[in-house]
């Protein structure tokens, strides 16, 4: 997309890719990109293909497009992606055009998740740029009878290195011709201390469209004709539809009934009759026993867990134990949280001439493709997939239900249909993170260290789960993972939510290291800088205590302090935190919040700070208020009245700080600064009133509770 | 019941034939095709769908489309002056006060409503105003900088 365009039509793209230089990269050339799926993410998911994942286009107008897979949530991706690819092929930022998640134009991608587009998507592109530009330094070399080692680029131009004067710009170069390259061999990429377009920020591109109401999202789409459906959903997850009586619906003017076995929809050119004709259909269905609720989860999920996996060992837990003087145990719990993006899944499907289109807010086009050529039986060239702008998907949005229920309806009545859930379908269908137990057996030596540590952690999933600190003897079990498991130990469906399984076991590990801390009488900062070899985390640490201006003194001080820290495949991440705590109603009020990170090199900065404090404000929810109440099959939240969501009123000062890691290669940035914000939370609210608390979210009345065992 | 319906919409007079008990939301992206203004909850909840009724920030997606007879409706389409982008949305873009962009419409109206009453107000006041917007990307710190912002360039005069 070009910065005020919403978008490149097909005809224009085919026009422009008449000729040019094209640069196709795979994943064969990329040794990065080999094994590059996220371990157990989304099983059954093909490897990236054979062929390329990633290209890029040099037109005849200078101009430069990329063709990327990945999409735009509002993390900026098609903003910091052209920044890499300027760097690398020496054009000026504004000449570069980004076209993201469309399925016909794009090269296969797995989906815009795990904070995965820089950190492994980030080196495809430039692979492509550095071949691009390798290949045209060789065709000025020609074309100005001169050495390729004398020529350097700059500027969209091929000029001569000891005289500018001399020069031939990439336009020039590929005018009337058609060159494709095929990249085999990793080309070398340049040295990031040269760096003058990554590490700059760079205004969004997505600003003028976003703040002006003209940003297009799913259900923005306005195709002639179209009927807008709601769908007859069960009162629990579970249900069975034993009778359906739609003639009241069916009497509304203009509207629509399509049934089809127990899909039934109510179809009208306006959603919001649609919506209320939905409201006339009479059901009964039979709802399955609720055998346990949010209350009893936990039990259920220890009674019922799914079988253990030995992450890791280290030592003899049993020697450990011996050179234990005090043992320190405890378990703690998370509820099941929803994702809750303000823009709900909406999709619209347009069939014609046997071809079916689909836009779809989807943080994966490619798997959404799949799932509707499976659910219509259809070739997979005959499905296309545009993804418009996201309205937030945070792990919640990896799946399209709501594109194959377009997709189908569009089939079936033969008009375009858009489907746009409500506020409560989109907590009823949501792939909640999963309610989750850890259980850690632990103790410390006389002399103050960490002597053995046993962790078990049921329904989070095991990443970042092994212990950082340096303990002699230790074991990392798991069991399940973030996306459920045949066992049936959830109601419903569960799947990835910002930084999926690292948002619990950072809250329990660095609040057990904490209690540990606390137990050896030892400043909480000073005792994990005691136990930490890895001299990145540590930097770190350090860096986000002289931040804050950390003064040592052991917990609780009645300050009212905290410090958390963790890995993210790659990211190291601390932060530091104050809180208030208010005795008598338990409210906890988060006044300021310090996140180092260090993520290697940084592309866009400002970009990079927008993230950590969106991460940072979306991790108080979690930690302080969301929980998804149910029983059953059935959800009870329905709207924003129950499940309470970050405001304005709970700001505390965000205060963010980048390790200038110029000779690491770029990270990720999007879920790693929410990770701490459980643990460092909790951390300071046991330096503020000496109650650990050991569950989240911790709610007024868990405080309250908690301040009555102290 | 379906009857004529009457307004300002953006400083130009609209007159609509519809069932005047419809909310003001889906008459706006619906039949008038203006989708800036989003659906995000349905219950007057999140603020996504906030537009202006003569001056007043309200919830769209809960005000039927009969309420606002022979009143002045604007929407974030309404804002900018042609080409020039309101000092707000200017500022919305100068501290980069939104990530996805999907509560952003509501949240630029909610702070223009604010504005037009209280031209210089306290960060406090910023809070207090806009605190029934939600947001789930994060963006509120960045927010509460663009409104701060708009409200020094404009200068006490708002338009």
């Amino acid at each position: 997309m070009r910065p005020d365009d919403a978008g490149l039509d097909r005809r224009e793209f085919l026009k422009r890719t008449g000729s040019g230089l094209f640069v196709f990269v795979s994943a064969a050339a990329m040794p990065a990109l080999a094994g590059a799926q996220e371990p157990a993410r989304l099983p059954g998911r093909p490897s990236y293909p054979k062929d390329f994942n990633a290209y890029l286009h040099i037109g005849e107008d200078g101009r430069v497009t990329c063709f990327v897979g990945k999409v735009e949530l509002g993390q900026g991706a098609m903003t910091s992606l052209p920044q890499l690819l300027a760097e690398e092929l020496d054009v000026a930022l504004e000449t570069v055009d980004i076209v993201m998640g469309d399925t016909d134009l794009c090269p296969w991608d797995m989906g815009t998740f795990g904070s995965l587009t820089i950190r492994q998507f980030g080196p495809v592109l430039r692979a492509a740029a550095a071949e691009a530009r390798g290949v045209l330094l060789e065709l000025a070399a020609e074309r100005l009878n001169m050495p390729a080692a004398e020529l350097r680029t700059k500027d969209g131009a091929v000029v001569r290195a000891a005289d500018a004067k001399v020069r031939v710009t990439y336009a020039q170069l590929t005018q009337g011709k058609r060159i494709e390259r095929h990249l085999t061999q990793p080309p070398p990429l340049k040295e990031p201390s040269t760096y003058t377009v990554v590490g700059q920020t760079v205004r969004r591109r997505d600003a003028p469209l976003k703040v002006s109401g003209r940003a297009q999202y799913a259900g923005d789409m306005r195709l002639p004709g179209t009927l807008q459906a709601c769908i007859l959903r069960p009162p629990a997850h579970g249900s069975r539809l034993t009778g359906v009586d739609t003639s009241a619906a069916e009497a509304v003017d203009g509207v629509r009934v399509v049934r089809d076995g127990d899909f039934v929809a109510v179809l009208h050119e306006h959603r919001d009759i649609a919506d209320q004709a939905l409201g006339l259909v009479k059901t009964t269905f039979e709802k399955p026993a609720a055998p346990f609720d949010d209350t009893t989860v936990f039990d259920h999920i220890l009674k019922n867990g799914p079988e253990p996996r030995v992450i890791h060992t280290a030592g003899d837990l049993g020697e450990g134990e011996k050179s234990a003087a005090t043992l320190v145990e405890a378990t703690y719990l998370n509820s099941y949280v929803a994702h809750a993006p303000i823009e709900t899944h909406s999709a619209v499907a347009k069939m014609e001439d046997g071809r079916l289109t689909v836009w779809a807010s989807t943080q994966a086009p490619f798997g959404v493709k799949g799932q509707i050529v499976q659910a219509l039986g259809l070739q997979p060239d005959a499905v296309h997939v545009i993804t418009p702008f996201v309205g937030g998907g945070f792990g919640g949005k990896t799946g399209g239900p709501q594109a194959v229920e377009a997709a189908r309806l569009a089939k079936l009545v033969g008009r375009p249909v858009q489907v746009v859930w409500s506020r409560a379908e989109e907590f009823f269908y949501d792939t909640f993170r999963p309610a989750a137990v850890v259980k850690i057996r632990s103790g410390l030596t006389a002399l103050g260290r960490i002597a053995f540590w046993d962790y078990d952690v049921y329904c989070a999933g095991d990443r970042e789960s092994r212990q950082f600190y340096d303990v002699p003897h230790q074991r990392t079990v798991s069991r399940g993972g973030w996306m459920g498991d045949s066992s049936g130990v959830h109601p419903f469906a569960v799947g990835p939510w910002r930084a999926p399984s690292v948002n619990t076991n950072t809250f329990a590990r660095e609040s057990h290291v904490d209690a540990l801390a606390a137990k050896a009488g030892a400043d909480p900062l000073r005792f994990r800088l005691e136990h930490l070899s890895d001299k990145r985390l540590a930097r770190v640490l350090t860096a986000a205590a002289e931040k804050f201006g950390w003064a040592p003194k052991a917990a609780p001080s009645g300050r009212g302090v905290g410090v958390a820290c963790a890995l993210y495949l790659g990211t190291f991440v601390a932060a530091l935190a104050e809180v208030a705590v208010d005795k008598v109603s338990g409210r906890v009020r988060v006044k300021r919040v310090v996140c180092a990170q260090d993520m290697g090199v940084v592309v866009n900065p400002e970009g990079a700070r927008q993230q950590t404090e969106g991460a940072i404000t979306m991790g108080l929810g979690y930690t302080l208020t969301e929980e998804v109440r149910f029983k059953g099959g059935e959800v009870l939240e329905r709207n924003f009245d129950t499940y309470e969501v970050p405001r304005f009123s709970w700001l505390p000062k965000i205060e963010t700080l980048f390790i200038d890691t110029r000779d690491q290669p770029s990270q990720g940035c999007g879920e790693p600064p929410i990770v701490c914000v459980g643990a460092v939370i909790a951390n300071a609210i046991f330096d503020a009133t000496g109650a650990r608390l050991r569950q989240l979210p911790m709610t007024p009345a868990r405080v309250k509770a908690a301040l009555a065992d102290v | 019941m379906r009857r004529a319906v009457s307004f300002t919409l953006n400083g130009k007079p609209v007159h609509l034939e519809v069932d005047d008990e419809r909310m003001l939301l889906w008459v706006l992206r619906s039949d008038l095709g203006l989708t800036g203004t989003k659906f995000g909850c349905g219950e007057a909840l999140c603020g996504a769908c906030t537009v202006l009724v003569d001056g007043e920030a309200v919830r769209s997606c809960s005000i039927p489309i009969s309420s606002v007879a022979g009143r002045s409706v604007v929407t974030i389409e309404g804002l900018a002056q042609g080409p020039r982008l309101h000092p707000l949305q200017e500022a919305f873009v100068t501290h980069s006060a939104f990530q996805c962009g999907f509560c952003t419409s509501g949240m630029i109206m909610n702070a223009y409503a604010l504005l037009l009453k209280k031209p210089r107000p306290s960060d406090a006041e910023i809070v207090q105003h806009m605190d029934d917007n939600l947001c789930r990307c994060g963006s509120h710190v960045r927010i509460i900088q663009a409104i701060r912002t708009a409200a020094e360039t404009m200068k006490g005069v708002a338009r």
